[in-house]
C-alpha cells in the first residue's frame, strides 16, 4: 500500500520510484541503448574505409613536349597543362560548384552546367563555383616523365621548374 | 455447406475418398471464402469486408463525400496505383539489368531492341514514375487546400511527406541505373548537391575537422566519383531499401486514414439519411434521453461515436467500384504514354565529356535553377527549409474548421489568389532580373563566398514569401489563411522555376526563349 499521507507529485517531493518501475525502467533503456549502439556500429558499415576510383596519377609526357607558352588539355584525365617562363603547372578541369567538366573559354574555363566563369589562372569570376579551379602538383617520373598528382593541390601559382 | 465430415454406415474407404474427391471444388471454395458464396445481405457484405486482408483497411461503410470525385480527385489512389504499376514493370525489368558499370548500359539497350516488350515496359516504368510524381504533389495541395491536415490527422500528413521524400528518393536513384550521359551527370551532380555543405564549412575553414557534406557524398557514392561502387549503392537503395520503406509507410498511411475516422470532411448533424436496404433513408433517431458509445476506447470524435450511419453507402461494392475505376485510369494513362513516347536513353555513360545542359529530371529542376545561384543555399537549405515548413503546419495551424472542404475556411479562395499573383510576379520579376543583370559575383568578382550563400535569388524569394505569409497573418489574423499564402507562394515558384529550368535554361545554363534556339555542339 503506497503512503497516502505524502502529498507525492509536487516539484519539491517527487513520487518515488519504486525498485521494481526502477529496474524495468532500466531494462528497457539497456534494450534500446543496446540496440541504438549495435545499429550504429552497423550503419557504419556503408561508410568506405577505402575510397576505389581510378588512380589519378597521370604521367603526361617528357617536358620537352611541352613549349614555353603552350596549354594542353588532357580530356580523359579532367585537367589543363600550362607551360610559361617559369615552368609547369596543372589546373584540374572539375568544376568545384557540382563536378562538371569546364571547357576552354576565350578569357579562362567556363562550365557547361551552371555557369561558373573563371580566369585563366582558375580564380571565380561568375557563377555559382564557390572556391577557384584547384592547381595540381606537377613532378618528375623516374623515367623523366612529367607526372600529375591530380588528388594533391597545391598553392596557387605553384609551378614546376623544368 | 461441407455436408459428409463423418462416414455414413456401410460406406468403405474408397467410396468416401472419391465422394470427397467429388466435393472437392465446393469444400476448396468454402475453405478459401469463409461465406461460401457471393455475399448478399449488407451483413454478409460486411463480414466479406472484414474478414479479408486485403479488403478490411477499408471500414465497411463509407461516407458519401468520401466518394465525391470533386473532393479527392483520386490523387491518392493515383499515387498509389501508379506505385503498384512501378513495383511490377520494375521487377520485369530486373529480370535483365546488370547493375554493373561495364554492363548496365547494354543491358538496358537490350531491353529496348532485343528483349519482348522490354521497351514498353520500360516505357510504363518511365511513365508511371512521372505519374506519381505529380500525382503525390497534387495529391499534398489537395490535402493542403481542403483542410484535411488539421486535427487529428496530423500525423498522417508528417507520414506524406516523408513518402513524398522516398518517392522522389526513388525517382533520383533511378535515374542512375541506364549508365548513360544523362543518369551519370545528373548523378554526379546530385552527389555534389550532398558534398555542399562543404561551400559553409570551406567558407569558414572548418573543413579539415568537420565536413558533414564529404560525409554524405561518400556514403551515397561509396567513392569521389561516380562508378561500380556507387552504382550498386543506387541499385540497392532503387530496388530493395526504399521501396519497402515506401510500402511500410505506406500501409501506415492507409491504417491511419482508417483511424483517424475516413477523410476529412466537416461535422454534420446527427441522424442523416444512409444507404439502407437499397435506397436512402433515415436509420438512426438518436433519443436525447441517451447516451451512445463505443464498446472501445475510441479517441477524438470522427470515429462515429455517438452516431448512426449517416450519409454513408456501403464500402462494397461503392467504393472498391471507384477503386478500380481510378488503377484502371491510371494504368490507361500510363500505357497511352508509353506507347507514344520512349524513355530517352543517351550515349555510354562519358566521365570526360559533361552533358551540355546536364540536366536532373524535370521535377528535379526547379532545385537545379537554385542550385546555380548556390549549390549548399539552393540545395540543400532551402528545400530543407520548405520541407520543415510543411512538416509544421497542422501543428501550427491548429484552428478547427473548413475540414474536407475546398478553401473550407472564410475568405481562403482570395488570399489564394492573391498568393498566386504575388508568386508569379515575384518569381518571374527574380528570375528576369537574375537574366538580365546577373548576381553579386557579376558586380563583385571578389566577394567572399558566405554573401553567394547566404543573399541569392534563391534565398531572397524564400525572405520574400515568408514576408508575404506574415503580411497575411497580421493582416487577416488568421494562422490558416498565413498557411495558404505560404504553400501556395512556394508551389507557384517550385512550378514556375521548373518550368524556368525545363524549358528556358540551355547549354551553359544560358537563357534562351526556346530548346530550338540553342546552338549546336
Amino acid at each position: 500500500m503506497p503512503d497516502l499521507t505524502m502529498p507525492a507529485g509536487s516539484r519539491l517531493d517527487p513520487p518515488r520510484v519504486n525498485r521494481r518501475s526502477f529496474l524495468s525502467l532500466a531494462a528497457i533503456g539497456s534494450f534500446f541503448g543496446a540496440i541504438g549502439v549495435a545499429l550504429a556500429g552497423a550503419l557504419r558499415l556503408p561508410n568506405p574505409a577505402v575510397l576505389p576510383g581510378p588512380v589519378r596519377r597521370f604521367k603526361i609526357g617528357f617536358p620537352d613536349q611541352f613549349a614555353v607558352g603552350s596549354e594542353t588539355r588532357f580530356e580523359q584525365e579532367s585537367l589543363f597543362v600550362f607551360r610559361d617562363a617559369e615552368g609547369v603547372y596543372a589546373i584540374s578541369a572539375i568544376c568545384t560548384h557540382l563536378g562538371c567538366s569546364v571547357a576552354r573559354a576565350p578569357n579562362g574555363f567556363a562550365c557547361p552546367c551552371h555557369g561558373s566563369k573563371f580566369d585563366l589562372r582558375g580564380d571565380v569570376q561568375a557563377g555559382p563555383a564557390p572556391r577557384p579551379l584547384p592547381w595540381l602538383e606537377v613532378g618528375r617520373a623516374a623515367d623523366g616523365q612529367l607526372i600529375v598528382f591530380a588528388d594533391n593541390e597545391v598553392p596557387e601559382g605553384t609551378r614546376f621548374r623544368v | 455447406m461441407a455436408s459428409t465430415a463423418t462416414r455414413p454406415d456401410r460406406t468403405t474407404a474408397t467410396q468416401e475418398f472419391l465422394h470427397n474427391l467429388r466435393l472437392l471444388p465446393r469444400t476448396l471454395k468454402d475453405a478459401w471464402f469463409r461465406i461460401g458464396h457471393t455475399p448478399e445481405s449488407e451483413r454478409e457484405v460486411s463480414q466479406a469486408t472484414f474478414h479479408n486482408l486485403f479488403l478490411h483497411i477499408h471500414s465497411v461503410r463509407v461516407h458519401v463525400r468520401t466518394l465525391a470525385p470533386a473532393f479527392t480527385l483520386g490523387l491518392g489512389l493515383i499515387s498509389a496505383a501508379s506505385f503498384v504499376v512501378l513495383c511490377i514493370t520494375g521487377v520485369l525489368l530486373m529480370v535483365y539489368y546488370k547493375p554493373s558499370t561495364t554492363l548496365a548500359y547494354d543491358s538496358i539497350k537490350d531491353l529496348h531492341y532485343v528483349v519482348f516488350t522490354g521497351r514498353f515496359m520500360r516505357n510504363i516504368h518511365r511513365w508511371s514514375a512521372h505519374v506519381m510524381v505529380v500525382a503525390v504533389f497534387l495529391h499534398m495541395a489537395r490535402v493542403f487546400y481542403t483542410g484535411s491536415y488539421k486535427k487529428p490527422r496530423e500525423f498522417n500528413w508528417l507520414v506524406g511527406l516523408a513518402l513524398l521524400v522516398l518517392t522522389l528518393a526513388l525517382s533520383f536513384t533511378g535515374y542512375l541505373l541506364p549508365y548513360d550521359q544523362l543518369a551519370y551527370w545528373a548523378t554526379t551532380i546530385g552527389a555534389n548537391i550532398a558534398n555542399s555543405p562543404r561551400e559553409l564549412t570551406d567558407a569558414i575553414g572548418i573543413s579539415t575537422w568537420f565536413d558533414p557534406g564529404g560525409f554524405q557524398k561518400r556514403l551515397l557514392l561509396g567513392a569521389n566519383f561516380v562508378g561500380e561502387d556507387s552504382l550498386i549503392r543506387f541499385y540497392v537503395l532503387h530496388v530493395f531499401v526504399l521501396p519497402v520503406l515506401l510500402i511500410m509507410l505506406l500501409g501506415v498511411h492507409f491504417w491511419r486514414i482508417r483511424k483517424d475516422g475516413g477523410l476529412a470532411r466537416p461535422e454534420e448533424p446527427m441522424g442523416g439519411p444512409a444507404e439502407w436496404g437499397g435506397s436512402m433513408k433515415r436509420v438512426f433517431e438518436p433519443l436525447a434521453t441517451k447516451t451512445y458509445g463505443l464498446m472501445a476506447l475510441v479517441k477524438g470524435r470522427r470515429p462515429t461515436v455517438n452516431r448512426g450511419p449517416e450519409n454513408t453507402v456501403m464500402s462494397w461494392p461503392h467504393l472498391f467500384w471507384a477503386e478500380l475505376a481510378v488503377f484502371m485510369l491510371t494504368v490507361a494513362i500510363c500505357l497511352i504514354l508509353s506507347f507514344y513516347s520512349d524513355a530517352p536513353l543517351k550515349e555510354l555513360a562519358n566521365p570526360a565529356v559533361p552533358e551540355n545542359p546536364a540536366k536532373a529530371p524535370w521535377y528535379f529542376l526547379g532545385l537545379q535553377e537554385l542550385v546555380s545561384y548556390s549549390a549548399f543555399m539552393g540545395g540543400l537549405l532551402i528545400p530543407l527549409i520548405a520541407w520543415v515548413g510543411l512538416a509544421l503546419i497542422p501543428f501550427l495551424d491548429r484552428r478547427p474548421g473548413g475540414e474536407g472542404v475546398w478553401f473550407g475556411t472564410p475568405g481562403e479562395r482570395r488570399v489564394a489568389w492573391q498568393s498566386l499573383l504575388f508568386g508569379l510576379l515575384t518569381s518571374v520579376g527574380m528570375l528576369a532580373f537574375t537574366v538580365n543583370f546577373g548576381w553579386l559575383r557579376n558586380w563583385f568578382p571578389r566577394i567572399h563566398q558566405l554573401w553567394i550563400i547566404a543573399i541569392n535569388p534563391g534565398s531572397i524569394l524564400v525572405l520574400l514569401y515568408a514576408g508575404w505569409s506574415l503580411l497575411v497573418l497580421k493582416r487577416k489574423d488568421s494562422v490558416r489563411l498565413a498557411a495558404v499564402a505560404l504553400f501556395t507562394c512556394f508551389l507557384i515558384g517550385f512550378t514556375v522555376l521548373t518550368y524556368f529550368a525545363t524549358i528556358h535554361r540551355g547549354p551553359n545554363w544560358q537563357f534562351y526563349w526556346w530548346p530550338s534556339q540553342w546552338p549546336v555542339h
